[in-house]
């Protein structure tokens, strides 16, 4: 029995390329991983915005008038149903003049209690030196 | 010997990371170690069968199915990325799985080293 955790970081802009939407769906697809592993063993995802990734966090994402796709803000909140690990560097949220309360912060709108949590980026490298894998994005 | 994974998302032409990871899996399993190969995003390209050969880009068929025939290499395309790019079941190179991305991460599990080579 094992847990292996893979770190996936997000430092890509939303939207224009194909990057940020890549690292969503590959740490939600960690919820099915199990059909391929052995009982017990699982993967834990940590899901972690640096640099200009921490833009795909704005709320009031209007990303399916604009170009007609789910927005990032969607994905984001099913990663935080779905109880992933997410965090958003406070540093970078800084550079951006970025408040807690312009971010997606929760997805209790659809009935999700996991948080997301503006940390340190000293605490997302402590989360990347404890992952077996590294995924940028 | 090791088992490396390595992930994939940029494209076949227009870049030259897919050709570098390649002859990395190439040079990896005539080492003797064996690779699972992870294409996603643009990266599906590769998985499309009857790719014509021309000089100015990287051709990379040929590599694949001899690198297939060793049988310590397995390539798979993200289904969802290869579908959304109108590269369909029919249109995938003998040998190329697809999957959801899911297979990756397991592919990653029991690894020695995951490479993840990013996209565009």
């Amino acid at each position: 029995m094992a847990i292996k955790k893979i770190a996936f970081i997000v430092k890509s802009l939303p939207y224009k390329t194909e990057a940020s939407r890549l690292a969503l769906t590959h740490a939600i697809a960690s919820q099915t991983v199990e059909i391929y592993l052995e009982d017990g063993d699982n993967v834990e995802p940590v899901l972690a915005f640096i640099g200009d990734g921490v833009l795909n966090c704005l709320k009031d994402q209007k990303a399916m008038n604009a170009y007609g796709v789910t927005s990032l803000e969607q994905h984001l909140k099913n990663s935080l149903l779905l109880d992933l690990k997410v965090l958003i560097c406070k540093e970078d949220i800084g550079k951006f003049s970025l408040s807690e309360d312009s971010l997606i912060m929760d997805a209790e709108d659809i009935g999700g209690e996991t948080k997301a949590n503006i940390v340190p980026f000293s605490e997302i490298m402590k989360e990347m030196e404890s992952a077996n894998h590294l995924m940028f994005f | 010997m090791a088992k490396l994974t390595i992930g994939v998302f940029s494209s076949l032409v227009g870049s030259l990371s897919l050709d570098f990871a390649v002859k990395l899996a190439d040079a990896a399993v005539k080492k003797g170690h064996s690779v699972d190969f992870w294409v996603s995003g643009n990266a599906t390209m590769l998985s499309k069968k009857e790719q014509r050969a021309f000089k100015d880009y990287s051709a990379l068929q040929k590599t694949l199915q001899e690198l297939m025939k060793t049988g310590n290499f397995q390539a798979t395309a993200c289904e969802a990325c290869a579908e959304a790019r109108g590269y369909h079941k029919e249109d995938t190179m003998e040998g190329f799985q697809r999957h959801s991305m899911d297979w990756y991460l397991a592919s990653g599990f029991s690894a020695d080293r995951v490479l993840h080579i990013g996209g565009d």
